[in-house]
């Protein structure tokens, strides 16, 4: 196993290829959670959760059902498929094993079924052509970023209700051009290398 | 043509197996639910209108159960809702005032248009506009009823320009009240004996309302002059009436030279002098009808000064 191969994909995960800050991947629930710092961890958990648990079974699907019947195509329409039965088995299994965990997340667990980044980091894997391993980590420190961004964003709007700003730019204008500035740091990192 | 079929195939399968996982697991998962949480639910309304503060009739139900809402906090089920809870989580009720959303206005401005409107059918957008909508009145009802459409019981309608309530279906969840650009509805304790509204939110000086409105309240006050119970107090050039003190004896109705204030929804007729048996027969009805022997007078009076 080659660590070093791990850690980029990990590194290029979180900081490089962040999911929502360079990739533009599941801005909704970004823009949508992020209001309060708890809300906005526990989305991320969240999201953590399901992106690892999706990477590994849309791996296996992958390899062993769609590449040798030709059927690469369709690896979207799958992918959806897969995702939105993991998020509510995930659901179901989250009630009965773990009741707290299950209320930490509450709504944002169905919400991620409709999160554009689970689906873009199994395309990705695909795209890539991550092995399993690769995939998993891929999906979870992707997760990681997302919580990373979010959580930050999340701080910077909790600050923001207690700030002036104009008139205009109210509410989700101001949250928008936080965003882009917080993409703009991000960018910071894209010169990052790792040497192995 | 092989591709096709077994694209077909596969996603049929693929279906059909995540399908049976997941009604497996719904099995196998199923966590007991409070049972009388699920009661709870079946005799509560079902609208989700939210009024309770709780996401939805279910998010209420499993407040109830534990313990963290009161079980008449639904508005919109009423008495006999919080009734049927009470019953299932053993506790007594209490008694919750039925409450009705009220139209603060009669909609007599109608004729007084500033100009034309015809724009989006709503109010949220005519209220944008300059002047606040196309009323010549700037408190009114614009009639574009966006109250009709956040309405989720159908009790609201514009009618003739204005909004009425049905009052036997409000269960007072407040939609309407929050929707209103011009913030003229209200909930108030609706009594089942006599409810005295005064229908009017203008703030307008009293030569100002006459000329954008029939009968809008020009701020006289001999309504809260006139009222035995102190009930009716002058804000702003509008006269508002505090619940907890009124009785509904609908004897401002009567002093109003505006016709405006309504008992029980109809606007009452001005009766004449009393007679004089009646403050004999009831000791408690001399007040109302001493006054109401100057009515006529203080009418005429009010006008003019006007």
């Amino acid at each position: 196993m080659d660590w070093t191969n791990l850690f980029t994909i990990a590194l290029g995960a979180v900081l490089i290829n962040n999911f929502i800050v360079s990739q533009f991947l599941g801005i909704c629930p970004f823009m949508g959670v992020s209001k309060k710092i708890e809300t906005a961890s526990g989305m991320g958990l969240a999201v953590i959760f399901v992106m690892g648990l999706a990477s590994a079974i849309c791996w296996p699907i992958n390899a062993l059902i769609l590449v040798p019947l030709k059927l690469t195509f369709m690896q979207t329409v799958t992918y959806i498929l897969v995702i939105a039965s993991l998020v509510q088995f995930i659901e179901m299994f989250l009630k009965k094993a773990m009741p707290a965990l299950y209320e930490a997340l509450g709504v944002y667990l169905p919400l991620i079924t409709t999160n554009c980044a689970v689906l873009g980091v199994v395309l990705q894997n695909t795209q890539n052509s991550y092995s399993f391993i690769e995939s998993v980590v891929y999906g979870v420190t992707g997760g990681v970023g997302f919580l990373l961004v979010i959580v930050i964003f999340a701080s910077i709007r909790e600050r923001m209700e207690f700030s002036e700003c104009p008139k205009a730019f109210e509410g989700f204008p101001i949250a928008l051009m936080s965003a882009g500035l917080v993409a703009l740091a991000f960018m910071g990192f894209s010169g990052l290398k790792v040497f192995g | 043509m092989n591709t096709v079929i077994f694209a077909v195939v596969v996603l049929a399968v693929l279906g059909a197996i995540f399908g049976l996982v997941l009604a497996i697991a719904a099995k196998v998962f199923a966590v007991e639910v409070d049972p009388r949480e699920e009661a709870i639910l079946g005799c509560l309304p079902g609208a989700n209108c939210g009024g309770c503060g709780y996401p939805g009739c279910s998010g209420y139900a499993a407040a109830v159960v534990k313990g963290l809402a009161p079980v008449n906090a639904c508005a919109a089920g009423g008495e006999a809702v919080a009734a049927q809870i009470g019953e299932i989580m053993g506790v007594s009720a209490g008694a919750s005032v039925k409450q009705l959303a009220q139209v603060h206005c009669t909609g007599c401005g109608q004729n007084y248009k500033q100009y034309h409107y015809v724009g989006l059918h709503d109010c949220v957008a005519a209220s944008k506009l300059p002047g606040g909508g196309d009323l010549g009145c700037s408190f009114g009802c614009l009639g574009l009823g966006s109250c009709e459409k956040a309405c989720p019981f159908d009790a609201i309608h514009v009618i003739d320009g204005v909004a009425k309530v049905d009052e036997e279906k409000c269960k007072a969840c407040g939609k309407c009240v929050d929707v209103c650009p011009r913030h003229i509805i209200a909930l108030e304790p609706y009594k089942t004996k006599r409810h005295v509204t005064i229908p009017c939110s203008s703030h307008d000086k009293g030569v100002d309302a006459r000329k954008v409105c029939d009968n809008g309240c020009i701020g006289c006050s001999l309504c809260a002059k006139n009222c035995p119970k102190e009930a009716i107090t002058m804000v702003n050039n509008l006269a508002v009436i505090d619940y907890e003190k009124c009785i509904g004896c609908g004897i401002c109705a009567q002093k109003c030279p505006r016709r405006l204030i309504t008992v029980d929804g109809k606007v009452p007729e001005v009766k004449p002098a009393a007679p004089k048996a009646a403050p004999k027969a009831a000791p408690a009805a001399a007040k109302p009808a001493a006054p109401a022997a100057e009515a006529p007078k203080a009418e005429a009076a009010a006008q003019p000064k006007e």
